[in-house]
């Protein structure tokens, strides 16, 4: 074989890894040892770094269940920070494992966009905030409002939306990243600023004086917000789907990162026996081992301890669990039956 | 590498093999054969790949209503407009911001450059402190002081400055009244065009002038009548065909007049000021290549100061100047898109942005936005390849 052809020959084995490595994102996880997550550049309660550079958050969480669901180690993560622009592209491109970055879930993403929502973490909407000094008290009187947001969102879509249904008039200053777009409303470029309401709750409190700005009362939206995957690769999408569910079901069966031990040993509920893996095999179909729930609840306790330290009463947002609730408390969170 | 290549194909040893131009020629082939086939490889694997994931391909989502707003909007984007009419805005945008940001880059870095040769003292040296700062801090940086913190200093909507009658500075930009036309306004841009021509046709025959008899004629301030006399002539003649729409505070804001966006002056001012500090050690460094003679002998010839300059010292410095003034345009044109991060609604923001993120598309937005840059730069590149040439010593 002569040097040229060895040239091409090895470009080609180069080239054809590409399309060689896409196959089993667990097998891909599980030889490189961590979950690479993709979260938001720093959203307080969601995914932001705390004062010794950790990440913590909802859905931080999320990725974390998913390194002990895989691991048993709910640290084997390693996060990428993306902006809203960034984030499909990174998981498009596999650079990131799984996004767990407060993404609505919507058919186009769902369908055209290669991507696959694997639940839902956190249902949200979309509200404004704005200064009490501009005396608005609804959306409604926004008319002919300077409004600031994050570009690269459905934020921009249902705002757009919004006016044009309630045939008021608005200029839309759509900033590159969600620092940037606070920081122009904070400044005075704009009357209003726009994101999920949580994200505004959020915001709000890391403003120079939070009670000098308001969120108005009107969800314009649906903002479903959940962990997303690749399409095309079911076992990934079930381990992070189902990891989602362990801990929505730990809740509702009332098994706590505090009791997991003594449910899991003395439990009555053959229905939790089946969700901690003393009873059955409900891991290895997935690839995981027959623990995986036990490991997620032990080190990260179930959804409700999540939100609560996260986002609820635990947390300096104190948001209500409202439709965030569990199903038989009038929520929407229900995870399907474990069997 | 490519000397064993063809040898080793197992062709009969014949002498064709020891002609060099037939290797030199079989050696191309074998090289664009493999270029190519590279570059199908690479297409067809990420055709492959984008279908296996399911992602859409193809520039089908053009012609899809776009469903999101943008702030700027030189041609009309309406409530149904799809992602190629906000493509075409982006394109506006861009245009419109580098184009001002060329000319006023080149009017401040001439001054700028000229300055800094001055022979008053205070003046070189301010000259100098412009050129060491502003070219020494990112320019992403000078976007943001501009954005965030001049922008910070403006007043509110209801405490605006109003510098002259109908004009308004505030957080919000700069609203200036805006003429709305009437039957009849047609002829003023008609009479624009024709000040134009006048005008070219005036400073034409000057030349011929000057050429022949060796009297000069001020075809200058003779152009500048053309182009403003005669629109204004034309608009007396029909009796001022427009009135003035006024800014008026309404609610938050102002409505009406015409609006210069924060995000548009904020990359405008950072732009030019900072590519004039190149551009003005482009114009030092071209006047000092002409040699110190030629201003000699144009003072012992009895021209004054300005003329020297003007007539013996820059027309020999452009030489010099063109090649490196055409990078700075270029990268003018190409910082353009750092615009992006405070929202002025450019390529890089609506369509690398926004409509890669609504579409998912990236392969294709992200070609087409590089499509457009290098369309531009070729352009540009273009023009100032033939001014130069226009420009070089022509050897008679």
């Amino acid at each position: 074989m002569n040097k040229l052809s060895q040239f091409t020959f090895g470009a080609l084995l180069a080239l054809g890894t590409v399309t060689a490595a896409q196959a089993g994102t667990l097998d891909d996880v599980k030889k490189k040892g961590f979950v690479q997550c993709g979260v938001s550049t720093g959203l307080a309660g969601f995914s932001a770094p705390d004062d010794k550079g950790e990440y913590k958050g909802l859905d931080v969480d999320v990725c974390k269940a998913v390194a002990a669901a895989v691991f048993g180690d709910a640290t084997k993560v390693k996060f990428t920070p993306l902006t809203a622009k960034e984030r499909f592209t990174a998981l498009q491109s596999g650079e990131v494992d799984l996004l767990s970055r407060n993404t609505t879930w919507t058919l186009n993403r769902d369908t055209a966009q290669g991507l696959s929502f694997a639940g839902v973490t956190y249902y949200d909407g979309q509200g404004f905030m704005v200064r009490k000094s501009l005396g608005v008290k609804s959306a409604k009187e926004l008319d002919g409002a300077s409004i600031c947001t994050e570009t690269g969102t459905t934020t921009e879509l249902n705002l757009s939306d919004y006016f044009k249904s309630n045939g008021l008039k608005y200029t839309v200053v759509a900033l590159g990243s969600n620092s940037e777009a606070v920081a122009a409303y904070d400044s005075g470029r704009c009357d209003a600023y726009t994101t999920d309401a949580s994200g505004l709750y959020a915001t709000r409190i890391a403003l120079a004086a939070p009670d000098d700005h308001m969120v108005l009362p009107e969800i314009i939206s649906k903002e479903p917000l959940g962990p997303v995957v690749r399409q095309g690769d079911s076992q990934w999408f079930n381990v992070v789907k189902w990891s989602l569910f362990a801990m929505v079901a730990a809740e509702e069966y009332g098994v706590t990162a505090a009791n997991v031990d003594e449910q899991k040993a003395s439990s009555a509920n053959p229905e939790v026996k089946r969700l901690l893996g003393a009873e059955g095999e409900f891991g290895t179909p997935m690839g995981l081992p027959n623990d995986w729930a036990y490991k997620i609840v032990k080190q990260l306790g179930n959804y409700g301890e999540a939100f609560d330290r996260n986002v609820g009463a635990g947390s300096p947002l104190k948001i209500d669990r409202g439709i965030n609730a569990l199903w038989n408390k009038g929520g929407l969170q229900y995870a399907p039956p474990f069997r | 590498m490519a000397k064993d290549g063809a040898g080793a194909g197992g062709a009969p040893r014949t002498s064709l093999l020891y002609d060099p131009a037939f290797r030199s020629i079989a050696f191309q082939i074998v090289l664009l054969v493999a270029v190519l086939f590279v570059g199908w490889y690479l297409f067809h694997n990420t055709t492959q790949n984008l279908a296996s994931r399911n992602i859409a391909s193809g520039f089908g989502f053009l012609g899809q209503p776009a469903g999101f707003d943008i702030i700027q909007t030189l041609v009309p984007y309406g409530q149904s407009a799809t992602y190629g009419e906000a493509f075409v805005v982006a394109l506006l945008n861009t245009m419109l911001i580098s184009a001002i940001g060329i000319v006023l880059a080149t009017i401040i870095g001439f001054i700028v450059g000229i300055a800094r040769l001055s022979s008053n003292w205070i003046v070189a040296r301010l000259a100098t402190v412009y050129v060491e700062t502003l070219r020494n801090i990112p320019l992403l940086l000078q976007i943001f002081f501009w954005y965030f913190a001049v922008l910070r200093a403006l007043p509110g909507p209801k405490q605006s400055l109003s510098p002259f009658e109908g004009m308004y500075l505030n957080q919000r930009g700069l609203y200036m009244p805006v003429p709305v036309t009437e039957p009849g306004f047609w002829t003023i841009p008609v009479a624009l065009l024709l000040g134009i021509v006048g005008a070219i046709a005036v400073s034409a025959w000057a030349r011929k002038r000057l050429m022949a008899t060796g009297k000069p004629f001020h075809s200058f301030w003779a152009g500048l009548g053309l182009i403003i006399g005669l629109p204004v002539l034309a608009a007396l003649a029909t009796g001022v065909p427009f009135t003035f729409e006024f800014p008026e505070l309404k609610g938050f804001n102002f409505q009406g007049g015409v609006v210069l966006i924060p995000e548009f002056m904020a990359v405008l001012f950072a732009l030019s000021l900072y590519t004039a500090s190149f551009i003005a050690e482009v114009v030092r460094s071209g006047i000092m290549a002409v040699s110190k003679g030629q201003t000699e002998a144009a003072h012992a010839l009895g021209l004054r100061q300005g003329l020297t300059l003007r007539l013996v010292v820059i027309p020999q410095a452009l030489r010099v100047m063109i090649p490196p003034m055409t990078s700075q345009y270029l990268n003018l044109l190409k910082n353009s898109s750092l615009g992006a991060a405070v929202g002025y609604p450019e390529l890089v923001a609506v369509v690398a942005g926004t409509v890669l993120n609504q579409t998912g598309q990236a392969i294709e937005v992200i070609a087409l936005t590089m499509a457009v840059y290098l369309t531009f730069s070729l352009i540009i590149s273009l023009f100032m390849n033939w001014y130069n040439a226009r420009k070089a010593l022509i050897e008679r």
